[in-house]
């Protein structure tokens, strides 16, 4: 407790980003992002890029606002009572809090994925097709079976599941479930694709699935993942984000962040001193 | 460090025993509950069931009757009055006569017609409306026997038979009957196929059945959908402040209110301000529909509340709108409790009385109703007015209904219990 509120003084109210938050072919474009639930504040003027196809990680000790940030950039916020957003996001230059843009097609071209794998209590099928349906991206069952099939196999999931497409979504195994979801987040074919922590309830052989998927991914799809393993961030992504007590303070090449960050507080982070 | 000092293990074991113990108290006393409540269950069924019993068969007798065309005074079969005001009870008179000719001194003749009860005329008019043809012939049928004999036959083996106005010949002449076989005991069809009726041999329960019926009916077709349109806008879209807050405290008040005043509510308002008629299961249902509401409402939101949020953090994700999350996620999860509410609802309903009297439907009906617009009583409230009778024949139809309620009741329960299985495949 004590650490933490020295540390926020040693940044400071009008602290500056080092690194290099923003790229030249952007996807994403964040500036001046605040977010509050109700009075509280939990991000503090964010500005950073995340470019095209890139896989972004973020990173930071937990409470520091990942999910959050994460969360502003479909809107899940939305769902949220009391939580409020300010500042410029765009998404290919369209404005994701603008009053004429509508949450629906967000969703569909943005697409996240969760902590907890959290599969429809429907059959495996019915998960993956559900996406499609309700966007209505097809007229018939083949097309649909079709979707079903790519989105599995994409997934990694297709043999292990292909002879049981109708057994429940519900009875596979924890990483089963959770490639299940992310088949179920691509079947709607979003341009990115948001990571909550996505291995967090995951053993290791099943992360390494999900991360050989991510690298996979990573050639059609722009991907932010918020990870708190700092060897997963070192595997998966290009640039990596560092996150304190709701402010960003720094973004780098993984491979920098990782071997010279630039900032002392991501230093002590990934050296493990906090976290 | 003190050797005197019992180790960890040995304090744990120790107080193992102990815990074991608790757990033991603890178990002990939840299977004497189970076991009090099954034994009230079964005093409660016990006692019905033996008092209850003896209404569902009566005691026939077997006549032999002439429908003579100058007894009965028809000259021409095809007119309708003539044949509505014909001298059935002489011909059964007859028929009664004919069969104990040693009974000549009028009193103990009158006593001899009371063996028989007065549907025996009823059942020989509908003969002759349905086959003229069968006028001038000779007839052998089984009509009932009056309420007392049947009783007085039905407890003939008790330490204690029931006699009550019957005098000496009487009983001697239903036992002559008993002996030869001309009387005997059968299944009790007039209780499931007649209303009510003042004579205890011939009242039934059908219109009560079919009242509770439509009453119930009406009061699901409007709760249900009323209550979980409530619930989910409550849940789902209500913004959470000081009015909705008001409007909580007030569903859950509501839900204690005695029943009875709703039955004020609905005499004020939907009989004498919108001037429906009285007695009819339409206002029945929805005096029972306001009652019933704040169960449902209740038990609904408890179920929509209950649904994972991660589902619909899943639904919304992917870009299903508030609508598609609701109808495709929140209410087939919801589902099994929303029923379970509504169930626990209709039952309350089907047993209510009190609200009921209060808009008339305590009125004495013999006619079966048609529709929900039709005068008509239901079983809780037939159960009231034949428990107020004095004939002994109807304090054992009274149990017999009570059967019939309990019956119906376990006939929903176990719908329910099929249904909610059914829809809680929760893979
Ligand atoms: N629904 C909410 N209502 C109020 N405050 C919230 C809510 N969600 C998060 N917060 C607060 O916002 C801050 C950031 O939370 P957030 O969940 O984004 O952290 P995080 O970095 O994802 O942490 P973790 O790594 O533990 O998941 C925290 O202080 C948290 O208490
Ligand atoms: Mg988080």
């Amino acid at each position: 407790m004590n650490m933490a509120t020295n540390t926020a003084e040693t940044i400071g109210d009008n602290h500056q980003t080092v690194g290099t938050p923003f790229v030249d072919n952007a996807k994403l474009s964040m500036r001046n992002v605040n977010v509050f639930y109700g009075e509280k504040q939990a991000i503090f003027d964010v500005g950073m890029d995340i470019g095209t196809n890139e896989v972004m990680a973020m990173i930071g000790p937990s409470g520091c606002g990942k999910s959050t940030f994460l969360r502003c950039l479909n809107r899940m916020n939305d769902t949220i009572e009391g939580c409020r957003v300010e500042g410029d996001l765009n998404l290919e230059g369209e404005d994701i809090y603008g009053a004429k843009l509508d949450v629906v097609p967000l969703r569909a071209r943005v697409g996240i994925v969760f902590q907890k794998p959290n599969p429809f209590p429907k059959s495996i099928y019915d998960n993956i097709a559900y996406g499609p349906r309700i966007h209505g991206l097809v007229s018939k069952r083949t097309e649909l079976d079709e979707i079903v099939e790519t989105s599995l196999q994409k997934a990694g999931l297709w043999n292990e599941v292909k002879d049981r497409l109708d057994a429940p979504g519900t009875g596979l195994s924890g990483g089963q479930q959770q490639r299940l979801c992310i088949a179920r987040t691509i079947a709607v074919s979003p341009e990115v694709i948001l990571m909550d922590e996505p291995c967090s309830a995951l053993d290791p052989i099943a992360t390494a699935k999900i991360e050989e998927l991510i690298a996979e991914l990573s050639e059609n799809y722009t991907i932010a993942i918020v990870t708190h393993s700092m060897q997963q961030a070192a595997r998966v992504s290009n640039r990596t984000a560092y996150f304190h007590l709701g402010k960003l303070i720094e973004v780098n090449e993984t491979e920098k962040v990782f071997t010279n960050p630039d900032h002392q507080l991501t230093e002590a982070y990934i050296t493990g001193r906090f976290g | 460090m003190n050797s005197n000092k019992p180790s960890t293990i040995d304090l744990v074991n120790r107080n193992l025993q102990k815990r074991y113990r608790a757990e033991k108290r603890f178990q002990i006393f939840g299977i004497a509950s189970i076991g009090f409540g099954l034994l009230c269950l079964l005093v409660l069924f016990t006692d019905i069931v033996s008092k209850g019993a003896g209404a569902f068969t009566s005691h026939y007798i077997q006549l032999t009757v002439n429908l003579d065309p100058d007894d009965l005074d028809i000259t021409d079969i095809t007119d309708e009055s003539q044949l509505a005001l014909a001298d059935y009870q002489g011909v059964v008179r007859k028929a009664l006569r004919d069969k104990f000719p040693d009974v000549k001194k009028r009193g103990d003749r009158r006593k001899l017609y009371g063996l028989v009860s007065n549907s025996a005329g009823f059942r020989l008019q509908e003969i002759l409306k349905n086959d003229p043809e069968k006028l001038g012939e000779q007839l052998t049928l089984w009509v009932l026997a009056d309420d007392d004999i049947d009783t007085y036959a039905k407890s003939k083996n008790d330490a204690e038979p029931f006699t009550g106005r019957l005098n000496d010949k009487q009983i001697g002449w239903v036992n002559t009957l008993l002996d030869s076989g001309e009387m005997q005991s059968r299944f009790n069809r007039v209780l499931f196929t007649s209303g009510d009726s003042r004579e205890p041999e011939m009242a039934g329960i059908r219109g009560a059945l079919l009242g509770s019926l439509y009453t119930l009916l009406v009061t699901l077709v409007l709760s249900f959908p009323i209550g979980v349109a409530a619930a989910v806008y409550l849940e789902e879209y209500a913004p959470k402040n000081k009015f909705t807050d008001f409007i909580e405290v007030n569903i859950n008040n509501l839900a204690a209110v005695p029943s009875i005043i709703y039955g004020l509510l609905g005499l004020a308002i939907f009989i004498n301000f919108f001037g429906m008629p009285r007695s009819i299961p339409l206002v029945g249902g929805l005096v029972l529909t306001l009652m019933t509401l704040p169960t449902i409402i209740i038990s609904s939101r408890a179920a929509i509340k209950s649904v994972p949020p991660s589902i619909r953090q899943a639904a919304l994700g992917l870009g299903a709108s508030k609508m598609q999350v609701i109808l495709h996620h929140v209410l087939p999860l919801a589902m099994p409790g929303m029923l379970t509410g509504a169930i626990i609802g209709m039952a309350q309903a089907l047993g209510e009385t009190a609200p009921l009297l209060m808009i008339g439907m305590v009125a004495f009906i013999v006619d079966i109703p048609q529709s929900i617009m039709d005068p008509a009583t239901v079983l809780p409230v037939q159960i009231y007015l034949w428990s107020d009778s004095p004939e002994r024949a109807f304090t054992e139809r009274t149990s017999g209904a009570i059967i019939v309620l309990l019956a119906f009741l376990i006939l929903m329960n176990t719908i329910a219990v099929l249904l909610r299985r059914r829809l809680e495949r929760r893979w």
